[in-house]
């Protein structure tokens, strides 16, 4: 169990809303900047164990705002889903990431939106460096997520990618984004 | 067609000196000025696929489409006719519409508010009294001179005489009918909207990769490894499925045969009858459970349309090609009217495969990408395409078939693209 974890008085069920706000913020980015590394290096085991099992890995396209149960998006995973995107991945045979992209994401505009008991959705914006055998490409998000807290620290329940140009064609998104 | 000055370079150009039986070179995929000749010869010349009825199910819908690098407005008028307009205001060239759909009777020019009926004529402009005593004839939009448009598929030609798009479509028609048929009402509603693939390569690489049955083994190797897809097999040398050529650039991998060795309705589509109840109950009232089965156990097809409709099995694309390097696939989930079950396991599918992160077409991008870059090394000048050759052989309606990974497909489109570079305008 995790120091933040256990300094909750009912362990079995923290409510976030009792930490310092500032705590909250300075512990919510942490995490945040550890997914970005896990997928800046291609630490594949480290960031798949990072989701729960309740897990939406979700990149919208055409607007931020439709329905990916009735509209395309340009990545809806489930929790088995994005583990069968890991083993491709790790099979060293999936091309466009053989070589690997090399990846710096800046995560920035941090914003607690909601706490709702061991819950918290936040949002803040994300610009990443690809640079691969293409070349180089910018791209830029406004991120939203959901991290729980577990005994294990925070947990990620749901990341969606709004890509500011999702309403374009995009280059291939091979990478963990 | 406004290109005189690359149309006297190209009447130099020999392309029987660049496309043999077997063979290609390498330059038709990186040469702008054999590009700008394709847009005159092909693009803006043969049939093309638009799009399809379902995406303006209503009267005054409107969806922004394409032919070639070209915008077209894709319009369901006042009166419910399809029609297909570009996107020019005349008066002084301005883009006209700046959004992918709507719903709209006309059509407002921000820059002098001209403004137009969504049939294209002219309806007014702003300060009429500075084009006192003049007509307002010829001042419509443009349109896309001739239309046709099969069970739902709508196609474009911006040539105002040629063949019909009948004509056109020849043998690969039957494979519309056959993923029609797949429908328990016979129609699509492609409404789930459209991935948009940028893709730093010639049109041409995807247009032969669609129908390779000898890439997947190897591009698609590492997710046949971690799913238990059994679509490896498919592309297997004692694969029974079938490569075919229905002539006009028109290409098809022909599963059917391996369906029905065996014998298992939904196999194609990795799923069993239990698994999507709604459908199949749906499908044997529409067409007798008798007929319902031989449709299930065929699935959907696998064809290359010439040259831009490729049906995948579960999905639609559209190749969009922008510059002699650059084309878009657009791509969206089959969808079959009044079957919501499957519906959504397609687009499940769809979304896990296809577009920009998609487990499989990511893999083909990338090869499209690389397949571009190598095309530009000076040596060897010559591309390969033999593979096959002491095989093939025609099937009972005359087209050439071969087996699942030989290359009859490609030197088909190869013969057709021959055939239309080297016509007589």
């Amino acid at each position: 169990m995790t120091a933040l974890a256990h300094s909750f008085a009912d362990a079995s069920a923290p409510d976030l809303a009792k930490l310092e706000p500032a705590t909250l913020n300075h512990q919510v980015a942490q995490f945040l900047y550890l997914e970005a590394r896990l997928a800046d290096t291609h630490d594949y085991d480290g960031w798949e164990a990072l989701w729960t099992d309740d897990a939406i890995y979700w990149v919208p396209a055409n607007g931020d705002d439709t329905d990916p149960e009735k509209q395309m998006s340009v990545l809806y995973d489930n929790r088995s889903r994005i583990g069968v995107r890991i083993r491709q991945l790790k099979t060293g045979r999936r091309h466009t990431q053989t070589p690997r992209s090399e990846l710096a994401r800046v995560i920035s505009n941090i914003e607690i939106a909601e706490v709702r008991g061991p819950e918290v959705d936040v949002r803040a914006n994300v610009l990443i460096y690809e640079d691969n055998l293409r070349g180089d490409t910018l791209w830029a998000a406004r991120n939203t997520y959901r991290l729980r807290m577990t005994d294990a620290g925070f947990r990620l329940v749901r990341k969606k990618i709004c890509l500011v140009n999702n309403n374009k064609p995009i280059y291939t998104l091979s990478f963990l984004v | 067609m406004p290109h005189a000055a690359v149309s006297e370079a190209a009447q130099a150009r020999d392309y029987r000196a660049l496309i043999e039986p077997a063979r290609i070179n390498s330059r038709l995929y990186y040469d702008p000025a054999i590009f700008q000749e394709e847009l005159e010869k092909i693009w803006y010349k043969t049939w093309v696929y638009v799009g399809h009825t379902s995406e303006i199910p209503n009267k005054n819908d409107y969806v922004t489409k394409s032919i070639g690098p070209m915008p077209v407005l894709m319009v369901r008028d006042r009166e419910g006719e399809v029609r297909l307009l570009l996107n020019k205001c005349p008066h002084r060239g301005n883009q006209l519409c700046a959004y992918q759909k709507g719903n709209r009777t006309s059509f407002t020019c921000p820059y002098h508010s001209w403004t137009f009926s969504n049939t294209g004529d002219l309806m007014g402009y702003a300060l009429p009294e500075g084009y006192e005593g003049q007509s307002k004839a010829g001042l419509n939009l443009g349109k896309v001179p001739r239309i046709a448009i099969y069970r739902g598929f709508v196609f474009g030609s911006m040539a105002a005489e040629g063949i019909s798009l009948e004509e056109h479509l020849g043998g690969a028609k039957a494979a519309l009918d056959q993923l029609l048929d797949n429908s328990p009402t016979g129609e699509l509603d492609l409404t789930a909207g459209f991935l948009q693939h940028r893709t730093k390569a010639n049109w041409k690489f995807m247009l032969e990769n669609e129908t390779d049955g000898y890439h997947p083994g190897f591009v698609h190797g590492s997710v046949f490894q971690v799913t238990s897809s059994g679509i490896g097999s498919l592309y297997g040398a004692d694969s029974t499925a079938l490569t075919r050529d229905y002539g006009n650039g028109h290409t098809e991998f022909d599963l059917r045969p391996e369906w029905r060795k065996h014998d298992k309705p939904l196999q194609w589509f990795g799923t069993t009858p239990e698994r999507l109840p709604e459908y199949v109950k749906s499908m044997n009232a529409a067409y007798g459970e008798e007929r319902a089965r031989e449709i299930m156990i065929d699935g959907s097809p696998h064809v290359m349309i010439f040259p831009n409709l490729f049906i995948a099995e579960i999905q639609i694309f559209v190749l969009q090609p922008v510059a002699v390097d650059e084309t878009i696939q657009h791509v969206t989930a089959v969808q079959f009217k009044g079957a919501p079950d499957i519906n959504r396991r397609l687009r499940q599918q769809t979304m896990g495969s296809v577009g920009p992160a998609g487990l499989l077409l990511a893999d083909d991008t990338e090869m499209y990408e690389r397949n571009h870059r190598g095309a530009q090394i000076l040596d060897p000048e010559w591309l390969v395409l033999s593979r096959g050759l002491h095989r093939e052989r025609l099937d009972e309606n005359g087209f050439r078939i071969a087996h699942s990974t030989d290359e009859t497909p490609q030197r088909g489109i190869w013969r057709h693209y021959l055939n239309l570079m080297t016509e007589a305008r």
